[in-house]
């Protein structure tokens, strides 16, 4: 019975690695670079530490690298958290289904949604509760370690890895692409690249990504009589 | 700042992050012991957003590209379309982000 356990929990580890494998590449290389900055700054190992084990978010720990510098501002830290995480309010009405009924894993899986792990765990639709928090888990261990390892030994790197930050970029174009080979209603995605683009080059690359938000709800609002069917009644079968 | 300030202000990261990330669970969860159901429009936007966020994630990727000095975004523009290529030619995740990551850092690389 153990050792039946311990083999099922042996091959969701082998099946979350897999999946979390994009991220793993994706992170050490922010996370390493998240960490050489924080070393040059002169930040003592526990500052940059500390936000990735409670942060947790790439955006606001590189945010909060310049914050720790300059004048106390609880105010300004309080809002500019709100403008980079409030992406995160659309990964947790896409995820509201997937993580009903998660038990104790619900709070972890919570805190451990980043964009990448949305991103791989909605992706994985046949992943199981077991495999959706090991992947959250690992991405966490990733983020981690790659910070660790870039503040300790960052100064060390020789060869050029220069651009592999790109694979980010790639992970989210190749998920998106799975999405809309997969769904029929494809209406959704073009109201989000569109949005998104219009109010970067409106807005600017600082605060876009709020009215961007506010375009695609009004968006989806106002063709929901339009889009709603495609998921409600055929899909119910 | 003092270093009693310095964790206040990690502190607020924390909260205000973590906030973001339950906000919704926390609003509509349809607890067992709160009989709700997710409100239709919510149950809704679960199902079309997803795509509408990919496709916003993908843009967020470019918010630093210089359109109009350097390498002009070029790298990025043919990198995303090499996964794009690869992944309506094979789709198979690893080889579309290896193809689009390497077609990234040879161009610029090579274009400067």
């Amino acid at each position: 019975m153990l050792n039946a356990s311990q083999s099922t929990f042996k091959k969701s580890l082998k099946i979350a690695f897999k999946l979390s494998l994009p991220v793993l590449m994706g992170y050490w290389f922010l996370g390493i670079t998240y960490g050489v900055l924080a070393e040059s700054m002169g930040y003592s190992y526990w500052y940059p530490l500390s936000m990735a084990v409670f942060i947790f978010s790439g955006s606001a720990e590189f945010l909060g690298l310049g914050m720790l510098a300059a004048n106390f501002n609880p105010l300004a830290a309080a809002s500019m958290a709100l403008v980079v995480g409030a992406r995160h309010l659309f990964y947790g009405v896409s995820m509201l289904d997937r993580y009903k009924g998660m038990g104790w894993r619900k709070p972890f899986l919570i805190f451990w949604l980043t964009d990448e792990t949305f991103a791989v765990n909605y992706n994985a639709r046949e992943a199981t509760a077991t495999e959706m928090l090991l992947v959250s888990f690992l991405d966490y261990f990733y983020w981690i370690s790659g910070g660790f390892m870039g503040y300790m030994f960052g100064s060390l790197l020789k060869f050029d890895i220069h651009g592999l930050e790109f694979v980010v970029t790639a992970m989210f174009t190749a998920i998106f692409m799975d999405q809309f080979l997969k769904e029929k209603e494809l209406r959704p995605a073009w109201i989000g690249i569109g949005c998104t683009a219009v109010s970067l080059f409106v807005v600017g690359p600082q605060y876009f990504v709020i009215p961007a938000m506010i375009g695609i709800l009004l968006m989806l609002t106002v063709f929901r009589k339009k889009l709603e069917p495609s998921y409600f009644e055929e899909v119910r079968k | 700042m003092t270093s009693q300030q310095q964790i206040i202000t990690i502190v607020i990261l924390a909260v205000v992050t973590f906030m973001t990330r339950a906000l919704p669970f926390i609003i509509f969860s349809a607890g067992k012991s709160r009989k709700k159901e997710t409100p239709k429009y919510i149950q809704y936007l679960g199902k079309a957003l997803p795509l509408a966020v990919f496709g916003m994630l993908v843009v967020y990727c470019l918010k630093d590209v210089q359109w109009l000095e350097g390498s002009r975004g070029i790298p990025e523009i043919l990198g995303i379309a090499a996964v794009v290529l690869m992944h309506l030619w094979r789709r198979q995740l690893f080889l579309s982000m290896a193809v689009g990551t390497a077609v990234y850092m040879i161009l610029i690389r090579v274009l400067v």
